[in-house]
């Protein structure tokens, strides 16, 4: 069964990956990554991680990809004046590249064991707030600076006038 | 022993070593920025050139810098030098003497004294100490070294007065008489041979003294080269004797010989290979056939420095080393021989070309050599005492002829060619007479002091178990020729008519005193230096001889070189020495009829044999050969190497190296497009390759 | 059973696309949403190896990973805004000014 769901979800992932990658339109590969998001927040659900889930869907999906298309509406680059796409030798040696490094990660990843079983249960609220407020406190706090520190720096970047 | 006095024998050497150092520090905090701002020059502090010491006159020996500042009264700095430089002298020649008073107070066979400084070099088996040693043969050169060297040292302070580097002069003056001390006083090859490279030094410095002349440097690097040559001839006999004997010292490298002899190690093929080895230093140091170039153009140099360096002391470390070494050259009889033959033929060759100088310092230039000559001919037959007896006389005579030159050129205000001179004896009647009595005393008049070591010197040659009659013509003749050529300098500078320009004879006159009380001194040893050294035969008892003996004789007895007089009757003896004395006046005899009283004939027979003239004239022109046979040769690989070596491959690297920095910036640069893209790239790509290093890594394992 | 593994390579796989998009794609908009798709790919790795291995440690780090993305996607847009006011052009070969 968790197989099933595995494939399944991991299929729609990358799938969706793929056409967030190979659109024209901006528009059209938001709405791809909203996709892809979903199936990944599936796929914690899979391992039992429930509030990470659901954290993906509500900041991720809900709020950054949001982001995304408002600023893509705001800045509405006419269509016939988004930019050419073309092969070039960099391009073709990325993706190139990029496979060989999927490849090498597989092979890597078989090596590395872990136990197989049932997922433990580590992305719970239980188990993240536990962790969160005691072995990684620091992390938290200093997590807040830097959101204080990205807000400050959108509103700065994107005024009209300072 | 309580030695004395002998204690402070340090003091010999130590003394005008001092004296650089005081004159040194004058030199270079009082002179130099007085002379560097005279010539208007930046004094260093400010990065200026490095012009050290000012431009002082080359324009010739006598005359420079007429237009000097000393005419507002010396300087307090030149009177420091002036009586510096010439006290540490004669404060080392007192010591001398007074060590050499105590040595002679021992008993004959006990006259050895060694004084060790410091362990100098302790290198495994190598052991030379510093040390200083004092017998019969060491101090006559000492005393010949710093006497001669004192009288000198203040006839320079009249001469140089004119000078602007005066300082300077007298500090590198000091240093020859340190070195040169060094090297007489030494106690083992090594320190010897740092005096060796020490005089070479000060000859250099001293000849190129007016640098900015071009043939004064020039004549200074001459003379360092040829005695380099034979520096190298002195080391590796150096390195044999080491090898050989196990130590550089002279007592031990002696002791041992009789032992090494009889148990075959030191056979006479070593034995002639080192003393080969050492004679050729001796003809690099002390002007011999093949090494003798340097020393006429070594007359560049002021006069004071022609008569002490290249008269009295420096040329006569050759004798001197080769004399040390008599128990090694005793072995070796074709050394000798070689010796012998060289001496006599360099004797006679100078001679020759003597003949026909002009310049007054050239004359006596050859003449030197000619003399050297019959030194190498004294040792080359056995007689070393005879050697060290001429070496000894002749620097007496010889200082005393450049002395007397440089008071002429002085005089003349820098004249130096004798064509222009003449009828000089009216307005230098000092320096008339004295140079009279050193040109008897050369040409080996009885009773003068030349005439009893030159005498002593043919007579050897002439019976002594190496000598040989062919070498006693020789030496008869070269004699003859002597007396022709000193008489032929005297006629034409002292007599007959003045030639002289006319305004040049306007300013003639006598030197000050601290030139002509030296001059004074030197003739009085001209004449009677020599009469501690009369011979048997006439009535003497040869005190000189007596006293040499423990030096020569313990090596002689284990050789053939013993001096044969015993069985030569006295007879032979007187009549070789009449047959020398007609020889030398008859000499003088056709000197007085060419210059005194046929004066046009001279100039017929150059015109009459205008190819041999020529030849003469010019030196055989061997000066001319050298440089067409050697140095062409050398210079042509030394600029190939060069090319090959330096430039191509050195140069190739250090520049290739700049070059592909140069082309791998250019590439490099071009990585940093601007792009976004490029970057994310790169950055990938670096991803890849390490993630791929790490699975190597794990699948190798 | 799934294979761990197969969780790793399916982010590596998420990873590699994201990737694609950065190198290969000129629009800006494009390169930002392939940025979040690779941490996307993380996150599963991360969250994936905590669960199987019992350290709660993968969910935090996931928990952080996501903060920044946020964070990042918000400055990196409001750049994105004022880059476009200033060249009108969301090309990324246009932004050529800082070469050799």
């Amino acid at each position: 069964m968790e197989t099933v769901l595995f494939v399944l979800f991991g299929a729609i992932a990358v799938c969706g990956a793929i056409m967030v990658v190979t659109r024209k339109s901006p528009m059209a590969s938001a709405l791809y990554l909203i996709l892809t998001l979903f199936a990944v927040a599936a796929l914690f659900v899979l391992r039992q991680a429930h509030f990470l889930a659901a954290v993906q869907v509500i900041v991720y999906a809900g709020a950054v990809v949001v982001l995304f298309v408002f600023v893509i509406m705001l800045i509405n680059v006419p269509e016939d004046r988004l930019p050419v796409e073309r092969a070039t030798t960099t391009r073709v040696l990325g993706v190139i590249a990029a496979g060989i490094l999927i490849l090498e990660s597989a092979v890597l990843a078989r090596r590395y064991w872990m136990p197989k079983g049932p997922a433990a249960e580590v992305g719970t609220v239980e188990a993240v707030g536990r962790a969160l407020f005691t072995d990684y406190l620091l992390a938290f706090e200093i997590t807040s600076v830097l959101l204080l520190a990205a807000v400050i720096g959108a509103i700065a970047l994107a005024k009209r006038k300072i | 022993m309580v030695n004395g006095i002998l204690d402070y024998l340090w003091l010999v050497p130590a003394l005008p070593l001092l004296g650089v150092v005081l004159n040194g520090a004058i030199a270079l905090f009082a002179e130099r920025p007085l002379l560097l701002r005279e010539a208007g020059l930046p004094l260093p502090g400010g990065h200026g050139h490095d012009s050290s010491h000012g431009p002082s006159h080359p324009a010739s020996d006598a005359h420079p810098g007429a237009h000097s500042g000393s005419h507002h009264g010396t300087p307090m700095y030149r009177k420091l030098v002036a009586f510096i430089a010439p006290a540490v002298v004669g404060a080392a020649f007192v010591v001398a003497l007074l060590c050499v008073l105590s040595l002679a107070s021992r008993p004959a066979d006990g006259r050895t004294f060694v004084q060790i400084l410091f362990p100098w070099i302790q290198a495994g088996s190598l052991l030379v100490p510093a040390a200083l040693q004092l017998d019969p043969l060491s101090s006559v050169m000492a005393l010949v070294v710093t006497g001669v060297g004192f009288l000198i040292h203040v006839y320079s302070v009249g001469y140089m007065s004119h000078e602007r580097a005066f300082a300077r002069y007298f500090v590198y003056l000091n240093l020859f008489m340190f070195a040169m001390l060094t090297l007489v006083l030494a106690n083992n090859y090594l320190l010897m041979f740092v005096g060796w490279e020490g005089v070479g030094l000060c000859s250099y410095l001293l000849i190129g003294f007016w640098y900015e002349k071009q043939s004064a440097s020039d004549a200074g690097k001459k003379a360092f080269v040829a005695n380099r040559i034979g520096d190298f001839g002195v080391l590796v006999a150096m390195f044999l004797v080491f090898w050989t004997f196990g130590s550089l010292s002279y007592t031990e490298v002696f002791a041992r010989v009789p032992l090494l002899r009889e148990s075959g190690v030191l056979t006479t093929g070593l034995a002639t290979a080192i003393t080969l080895l050492l004679f050729l230093g001796a003809t690099g140091k002390s002007a011999q056939i093949p090494l003798y170039v340097w020393l006429p153009d070594a007359m560049e140099g002021p006069t004071p420095v022609s008569a002490l360096i290249h008269a009295a002391t420096m040329v006569t470390a050759g004798v001197y080393m080769v004399a040390r070494s008599s128990a090694l050259f005793l072995l070796a009889p074709d050394t000798m021989m070689v010796v012998a033959v060289i001496g006599a033929f360099t004797a006679i060759f100078s001679a020759t070309i003597g003949i026909c100088q002009t310049d007054i310092k050239r004359v006596l230039a050859y003449s030197t050599v000619s003399q050297l000559g019959y030194m190498f001919l004294a040792c080359g037959v056995g007689a070393f005492t005879a050697a060290i007896f001429h070496l000894m006389t002749h620097a007496f005579f010889k200082a005393l002829l450049f002395l007397g030159s440089g008071s002429v050129i002085h005089a003349l205000s820098g004249e130096q060619d004798m064509r222009k001179m003449g009828g000089l004896k009216k307005y230098v009647p000092v320096t008339y007479v004295t140079m009279f009595a050193a040109t008897l005393a050369i040409a080996g008049i009885p009773g003068f002091s030349g005439f009893f070591s030159k005498d002593e010197i043919l007579w050897q040659a002439f019976s002594s178990s190496h000598g040989s009659p062919v070498l006693w013509g020789i030496g008869a003749l070269a004699a003859g020729i002597t007396a022709f050529y000193m008489f032929r300098l005297v006629f034409l500078t002292f007599f007959g008519e003045s030639r002289m320009d006319p305004e040049v004879e306007k300013h003639a006159h006598e030197s000050p005193w601290t030139m002509t009380v030296p001059l004074t001194i030197l003739a009085i040893l001209s004449v009677a230096g020599g009469w501690i050294g009369i011979p048997a035969i006439l009535g003497g008892g040869n005190l000189f001889e007596h006293w040499l003996a423990p030096v020569f004789h313990p090596a002689a007895a284990g050789a053939h070189g013993a001096p044969a007089a015993a069985h030569h009757p006295a007879a032979l003896e007187m009549g070789l020495m009449a047959l020398s004395v007609a020889v030398a006046l008859c000499g003088i005899g056709l000197a007085y009829f060419l210059y005194r009283v046929r004066t046009g004939k001279p100039a017929e027979i150059a015109e009459q044999w205008p190819t041999l003239y020529d030849v003469v004239y010019h030196k055989y022109y061997v000066d001319e050969f050298y440089e067409w046979a050697v140095i062409r040769c050398v210079v042509n690989f030394s600029t190939r190497l060069w090319q090959m070596f330096d430039v191509l491959f050195i140069d190739g690297i250090v520049n290739g190296a700049a070059g592909l920095v140069r082309a791998a910036g250019d590439r490099a640069r071009r990585l940093q497009g601007g792009v976004v893209g490029g970057y994310a790239f790169s950055l990938l790509a670096g991803a890849v390759l390490l993630v791929g290093y790490i699975l190597y890594r794990s699948v190798v394992q | 059973m799934i294979a761990p593994s197969a969780y790793l390579l399916l982010s590596a796989i998420l990873f590699g696309i994201g990737v694609v998009g950065v190198v290969a794609r000129k629009n800006i908009l494009i390169i930002l949403m392939s940025v979040e798709l690779m941490l996307n790919g993380v996150n599963v790795a991360f969250v994936a190896a905590g669960s199987y291995l019992g350290d709660p440690a993968g969910g935090v780090f996931a928990f952080m990973v996501m903060t920044v993305a946020a964070a990042e996607a918000a400055v990196g847009l409001a750049l994105l805004i004022a880059l476009y006011r200033l060249k009108e052009t969301v090309d990324i070969t246009e932004l050529k000014v800082l070469k050799w």
